[in-house]
């Protein structure tokens, strides 16, 4: 008899993606010691001096929910869409489609893998934050919360364009083009209560806006949107992201001829 | 004997609209070794890719160890090993971990035994805990068909398994062939040598343009499609042959004197005799006979052709 579910495979694409990040763990942790610190030099020194309080909170307290999430939206597409493009450009995806697993198991192991290693950034990113500024987590039920469906969604989403890449340029493109604008745009390093009401109203159609918002009140209890309004966004393009992949191995999807 | 591998009316039509594989039906049985012999595009890989998991089928149907490849993918696919053509490998890993690796994904239990008696049999033992990126291109092949043993597969499918590879590998590489089959292993292996289908293969089938024209045991193939040749090397040089032997098609070689008749080794060897006794009769004295068989190569070549 065959078994149903195949968790040894997923361990292994799992323990072979975590390993890969090992192989370069000192620039995977150094980097993102080394842009936040940055971070708050530039923007908790430098420009915290004259912002002081946004909603009475400080200025160094009130960018770390959005750092986190800058690194845990860019983390999370890098590893997932390098994780699956990097064996359809080798060839070696060969063995993964041929393996007794299901679409299921290979999303679960990539897409898990991906996630890991973006919370773990995300928690060093934290823990660095904590050196510079006070830090105070109102809500950690729903700061793991978010940290873990973000984490996932937006490997979820990389997965997706690692399929869809046919170079490493169409790799990079998204993130460069989409993700770090809107990342900047979403309301990181300022309240966007404080834009005039149009631009107000057309950031409200970034969706970075929500997972900012919704993860900074998780700190502070302040937000620039209803956390439920947060947490139903984040649900959207996480199913979004979920029909997508079930289309893609539904039709195989430049993955099988 | 019920076949381990049961293919019937397999198409494929790439995207493009190109049609790579024409209503294909195939069995295998368990145990045999299996050659496909084909020119280049002729849809080997295609077949295999389709069996594997890899390409979508756009007509009919496979079945591995009785389980359909689709409805049942799970079970077919646990049975397969697979070693592509190309020498597609995780550069950055140990042998060792991408062997280890390959057995996890068709989910089977750790077996460092097992796994270390694979490596000494590959003789990549000594390498086990190199680098795939600092082997040999035959190494690699070699850590590839590894892989495609680590999980104790029934049906191990060789693409092109020596393309690439000197002479002494390739000996190794059949003489592991063989041990696999017998050990029960069921072996489809694509080849352009026709040399290796020869000395490796049970049965040979050869496809050409996305159709199987042929699939033969290979001692009836070479039998039934063979030309042979009876030569006569005879007692005084001839100047020309007999006109009474026109209807015989004989040929005079080396000055005359050896008279060369070639025939077809299926059909019946009636004239033969015919043949003997009518040179006896025109006088012809010969000191010595043999006969000489074509290889598969000459028949490969005489099918492809005729069908081109
Ligand atoms: N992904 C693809 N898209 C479109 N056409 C393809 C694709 N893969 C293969 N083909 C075409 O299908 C035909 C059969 O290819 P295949 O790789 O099966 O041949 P082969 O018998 O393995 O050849 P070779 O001996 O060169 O390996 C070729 O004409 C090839 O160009
Ligand atoms: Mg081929």
């Amino acid at each position: 008899m065959t078994p149903s579910v195949n968790l040894r495979a997923v361990g292994a694409i799992y323990k072979f993606e975590m390993a890969r990040a090992l192989r370069t763990i000192m620039q995977s942790v150094i980097s993102p010691v080394i842009s936040t610190s940055l971070y708050f030099v530039v923007f908790g020194a430098a420009i915290g001096q004259r912002m002081q309080e946004i909603d009475g909170v400080p200025y160094g307290t009130f960018i770390v929910p959005g750092l986190v999430m800058l690194s845990l939206l860019t983390q999370s597409i890098a590893n997932a869409s390098f994780g699956i493009y990097f064996p359809r450009f080798a060839g070696t995806i060969y063995e993964i489609l041929s393996a007794p697993v299901s679409y299921l198991e290979i999303v679960v192991a990539y897409v898990g893998a991906a996630a890991t290693k973006s919370i773990v950034i995300g928690l060093i990113i934290l823990a660095t934050a904590s050196l510079f500024t006070p830090l105070t987590i109102e809500h950690p039920v729903l700061m793991v919360t978010f940290l873990l469906l973000t984490a996932f969604t937006f490997s979820l989403f990389g997965f997706i364009i690692g399929v869809w890449a046919d170079g490493f340029e169409q790799l990079q493109i998204i993130p460069l083009l989409v993700i770090t604008p809107l990342t900047f745009l979403g309301g990181s390093f300022y309240s966007i209560d404080m834009l005039p009401p149009f631009w107000r109203a057309v950031s409200l159609f970034n969706p970075v806006v929500y997972l900012v918002s919704g993860f900074r009140w998780s700190f502070t209890g302040k937000a620039d949107v209803h956390i439920g309004v947060s947490l139903a966004m984040t649900m959207v393009f996480l199913l979004a992201c979920l029909v997508a992949i079930r289309w893609i191995f539904k039709t195989g999807y430049r993955l099988k001829a | 004997m019920q076949s381990i591998i049961s293919i019937s009316g397999l198409s494929k039509t790439y995207d493009g609209g190109f049609q790579a594989l024409k209503r294909v039906d195939l069995d295998v049985a368990p145990g045999e070794i299996f050659a496909l012999l084909g020119p280049n595009g002729a849809g080997k890989t295609t077949l295999i890719s389709i069996v594997c998991g890899l390409v979508k089928a756009t007509g009919g149907s496979v079945q591995v160890g009785g389980h359909d490849i689709v409805a049942d993918y799970r079970a077919a696919r646990s049975l397969i090993g697979l070693v592509p053509q190309e020498l597609s490998t995780d550069r950055f890993e140990s042998v060792w971990d991408t062997v280890a690796f390959s057995r996890g994904l068709f989910g089977k239990p750790k077996n460092p035994a097992y796994v270390e008696k694979l490596l000494r049999d590959l003789s990549l033992w000594s390498k086990k805990d190199e680098r795939i990126l600092a082997l040999s291109g035959g190494m690699k092949r070699r850590v590839l068909i590894a892989k495609a043993l680590a999980h104790e597969p029934r049906v191990l499918f060789l693409d092109e398994p020596t393309a690439g590879v000197d002479v002494e590998l390739r000996r190794d590489m059949w003489r592991l062939i063989r041990e696999l089959r017998d050990t029960g292993v069921t072996v489809i292996l694509t080849t352009h040598y026709i040399d290796e289908a020869e000395e490796m293969a049970d049965r040979i089938g050869v496809i050409r343009a996305g159709e199987l024209i042929l699939v033969e045991e290979k001692t009836a193939l070479i039998a039934k499609l063979g030309r042979k040749e009876l030569i006569l090397q005879l007692g005084a040089p001839l100047a020309e042959v007999p006109a009474s032997l026109a209807r015989y098609g004989l040929e005079l070689r080396r000055e005359g004197c050896e008279l060369a008749y070639v025939y077809d080794g299926a059909r019946e060897h009636a004239d033969l005799a015919a043949l003997l006794t009518e040179l006896t009769a025109a006088g012809v004295a010969f000191k010595d006979i043999r006969t000489t068989q074509s290889s598969l190569e000459d028949i490969f070549v005489d099918l492809v052709k005729e069908r081109a």
